[in-house]
């Protein structure tokens, strides 16, 4: 995802998998990070979305937009950006799968055992 | 470079489950020690998370001492002097390696297996091809039928790149567990697989790659039916990022470790 910027403290913001950098604008290394688990993705008035985080929701991370279609984009590409929601996406995807050939899709990897694709019961 | 520590500390110890726990021996890289010959380990409680790997000073520390973010690196058995050594090493050569020795041999395995396959780009790579999968199980579903195409027409609008029918993170239980129900979803109605197309396939689809290492194995190289541009390659914007956070982690251990120290002793029950 190209880095959009956000204003308020005008920074670049970059989505690297589960993790939202920021940069000041004329500078190559982050000066900070978010790790997007556990977290609630909102959209506030027009241009505007923010991150809140499940220990303390009403701290808001708050992020403008150039323009409302660019918030939109963000803020869906942010709700999918977690790890657990990859995995929630796999087992979803296994499951019916599963459903409709019968076969378990993982199976031919050599991965079906894997704890990290199991159902929350079966893992550690 | 900041962090929001205590969203992660919080996601490190709430109960969600785990991919894998355990105790290990983690080496200490001494950097400011000229005279300091030999190497030393330090017992740490290690949980897996997903991509994230954190350790802490005890198993029921409340707040983690350290974090390797497991992307861009191959996890390898480890030519050390102590047997049931791996390494975890950074496609970027300037982020420190991680060497751990495990209590045995199974332990090793089961941890080397665990952080291998435990980076984001891996578990997105899977789901891309599950996706394909459904989608073509769909069509073939579709296809079979003699009657018009069945649509997902009770309301459950389903796109098959956006599994919208998983809860987002709106609500938090959902989140805390991380998994919930599903409905009886799907294009088919009792499960009946039409025989055309059980073998439709002419060859299952490729592995999907493990992560280049060094270490021999046999999955080392990319599946030739994954194009590489699925691949996320270690592009430099997206290594300084983490090579700033496990810089960031690794001068500033000693610090964190007090001040956690501190505050837990001041706070502890």
């Amino acid at each position: 995802i190209p880095p959009f910027p956000a204003v308020l403290k005008k920074r670049l913001v970059k989505l690297v998998v589960n993790f939202l950098f920021y940069f000041r604008t004329d500078e190559a290394e982050p000066i900070g990070a978010l790790l997007l688990e556990h977290c609630r993705i909102t959209k506030e008035e027009e241009n505007v979305f923010s991150i809140s985080f499940i220990e303390e929701p009403e701290r808001k991370y708050c992020f403008e937009c150039a323009t409302e279609e660019q918030c939109q984009e963000w803020v869906e590409a942010l709700k999918r950006a977690s790890y657990e929601f990859l995995r929630r996406s796999l087992i979803f995807y296994r499951n019916e799968i599963q459903k409709m050939t019968g076969k378990d899709p993982l199976e031919q990897y050599g991965i079906s055992e894997e704890a990290r694709f199991q159902l929350g019961t079966h893992r550690q | 470079m900041k962090l929001n520590e205590r969203s992660v500390a919080h996601y490190a110890t709430c109960d969600s489950p785990a991919d894998h726990a355990g105790f290990l021996r983690k080496r200490v890289e001494r950097h400011h020690h000229a005279h300091h010959h030999g190497t030393s380990y330090q017992r740490r409680w290690f949980v897996l998370k997903g991509n994230l790997l954190f350790y802490f000073e005890e198993r029921d520390s409340r707040e983690p001492v350290g974090l390797v973010v497991l992307e861009g690196c191959t996890v390898e058995l480890c030519e050390a002097a102590e047997e049931f050594a791996f390494a975890i090493r950074f496609d970027d050569a300037g982020a420190r390696a991680y060497v751990l020795v495990a209590d045995g041999q199974t332990a090793m395995e089961a941890w080397v297996k665990a952080l291998s396959r435990a980076s984001f780009d891996y578990m997105r790579l899977v789901v891309r091809e599950l996706e394909k999968q459904l989608e073509e199980a769909c069509k073939s579903l579709a296809a079979c039928r003699k009657s018009p195409r069945r649509s997902s027409s009770s309301g459950r609008k389903r796109h098959l790149s956006n599994p919208a029918l998983l809860p987002l993170q709106e609500k938090p239980t959902a989140l805390e567990n991380g998994y919930s129900t599903w409905g009886s979803g799907g294009c088919v109605p009792g499960g009946a697989t039409c025989p055309d197309h059980d073998g439709g396939q002419t060859k299952p689809p490729p592995l999907p790659p493990r992560r280049r290492s060094a270490a021999s194995s046999a999955t080392g190289s990319p599946a030739p039916g994954l194009s590489p541009a699925m691949l996320e390659s270690p592009v430099s914007p997206e290594t300084i990022c983490f090579s700033k956070l496990h810089n960031w982690y690794g001068q500033e251990i000693a610090a964190l470790r007090r001040e956690w120290q501190e505050r837990q002793k001041r706070g502890h029950l």
